[in-house]
């Protein structure tokens, strides 16, 4: 399913990072960064909720707005039942939408926005997701403290939050047109193999897209997944070539790109709902601003299992959303 | 594509764990806490001068302690992430995986949280533990009477 916007632009970001990001190359492109993993709350929890309001804070400071001006507020993260979207959401008091698709969730949100500020529903709307990496590790692996060796296809939850704010105003960068994906599974059980998992539903979503709006892959100067670590990268690349006979050229993962692979020990890259958003919001919009890239197909690709159905050993579904991103001329 | 020809796909591209050297570290780890075991029941037997043979507990529990201690301290599951089953197998990852699991569920209640999930992870070794000394301890009193 996809569909042409035209009068949608997502007008400001906002980015807050944690230790391991701040470490990595892209630091100087997020707004906040952090030091510790607390934040000065009492939990992780509580923490990641913090996340999302730093980020909601900063892109209100930027417009010069206060949260009575927006509309709506759509938040999405990994926890169960959406527990930091949910204290965010309760502090900041603006009409709320909850969603999860696992990492998926930043371009869902983008698109449930565009949808709306489209339909002229509503003026404007911040869309935001977070994760933390031990909230994530507590959740769906061991305890944080806990040492246990993991196998090289892991991915490293980002701790992190990016929200963006949407309106009909004609500034920043241009929504352009957006496919919806569909779930794909492959037969992959591994929990520890998200790139895997993910990189049939990422295949799919970006064949729809070029399908369905009659481009070709040259047609944008990126085309960015997030996030399939280094090895899904691999995996994408030739998948894409035998399924469905496309060569992915201008081809990055946002996995890749927010640690340093070498020198950061985080496996197979970064992971969670925050990295693909904080390298787009932070890093791919000021190479757009400079116009050193003018045309953007974000791919934003989640793992849709819980610990309930790994324990079950069922195989992983997973989702993946494009959203197509332009420089406004 | 089909669910084999992708599973394939991505076996060509999974990166092989190191397990010679995996094995070779956990061996020389796990062989060197068994040289700390022996020297700690010589300490006690030293200091508080009782029989060799009755220091056992003394030197179990002073492993335990220390793998309690350094993973309150963080920094016990970065040695544990490196030394692998060389000190998850010894006593010290016993007390490793329970102290963890302390740690993280505590601020959820002492009975809700912390003792509810102290056993996690250490809960199967226990279990099976019990299970399997049962099985062998029968098996041993049928075959050779005790």
């Amino acid at each position: 399913m996809t569909f042409k916007y035209k009068n949608v632009y997502i007008n400001e970001t906002g980015t807050v990072v944690g230790p391991y990001e701040k470490e990595g190359p892209l630091v100087n492109y997020f707004d906040k960064s952090y030091n510790d993993f607390y934040f000065n709350k009492k939990t992780f929890e509580q923490a990641e909720s913090k996340l999302i309001e730093d980020s909601v804070d900063i892109v209100l400071d930027k417009l010069d707005k206060t949260r009575f001006d927006i509309d709506l507020f759509i938040s999405g993260d990994l926890l169960n039942q959406l527990m930091s979207s949910n204290y965010a959401a309760s502090t900041l008091g603006i009409p709320y939408f909850g969603i999860y698709n696992a990492c998926a969730s930043s371009v869902e949100g983008l698109i449930l926005a565009s949808n709306m500020v489209e339909a002229g529903q509503i003026k404007n709307c911040i869309c935001s997701v977070s994760s933390h990496n031990n909230t994530a590790e507590k959740q769906f692996r061991y305890p944080v403290e806990y040492g246990g060796p993991k196998p090289k296809t892991t991915t490293f939850t980002t701790t992190g939050s990016a929200s963006a704010y949407l309106s009909y105003n004609k500034e920043g960068i241009k929504v352009e047109s957006a496919t919806i994906g569909v779930v794909k599974d492959l037969g992959i059980k591994d929990a520890y193999q998200m790139g895997a998992v993910m990189a049939p539903a990422a295949a799919y979503t970006i064949y729809k897209h070029l399908k369905d709006t009659k481009r070709e892959v040259s047609y944008y100067d990126l085309i960015l997944t997030g996030d399939l670590g280094s090895i899904g990268k691999k995996i994408l690349t030739e998948y894409m070539q035998t399924e469905y006979n496309i060569e992915l050229k201008n081809y990055d993962d946002t996995a890749t790109m927010i640690y340093d692979l070498e020198n950061q020990d985080v496996y197979s890259g970064g992971s969670g709902p925050a990295c693909a958003p904080l390298v787009t919001y932070g890093y791919i919009f000021s190479l757009m601003k400079k116009k050193k890239l003018k045309r953007v197909l974000l791919v934003a690709t989640g793992s849709l299992h819980s610990v309930s159905s790994v324990n079950q050993k069922l195989t992983i579904p997973s989702i993946a959303h494009a959203i197509s991103l332009e420089v406004v001329e | 594509m089909e669910k084999n020809k992708y599973n394939y796909l991505v076996n060509k591209y999974t990166p092989k764990e190191n397990r010679l050297t995996n094995g070779v570290i956990s061996f020389l780890i796990g062989g060197s806490m068994g040289v700390v075991g022996e020297l700690l029941r010589r300490l006690w037997s030293n200091i508080l001068d009782i029989p060799l043979k009755d220091t056992g507990t003394y030197m179990i529990i002073t492993l335990i302690f220390i793998g309690c201690l350094f993973t309150a301290l963080g920094f016990f599951d970065n040695i544990v992430n490196f030394a692998k089953a060389g000190l998850i197998v010894p006593i010290t990852g016993f007390a490793h995986s329970m102290q963890s699991a302390a740690l993280e569920y505590r601020n959820e209640g002492l009975v809700t949280g912390l003792g509810a999930n102290i056993f996690k992870l250490s809960g199967t070794v226990i279990l099976y533990g019990v299970v399997s000394a049962y099985v062998f301890g029968l098996i041993r009193l049928l075959l050779f009477g005790g």
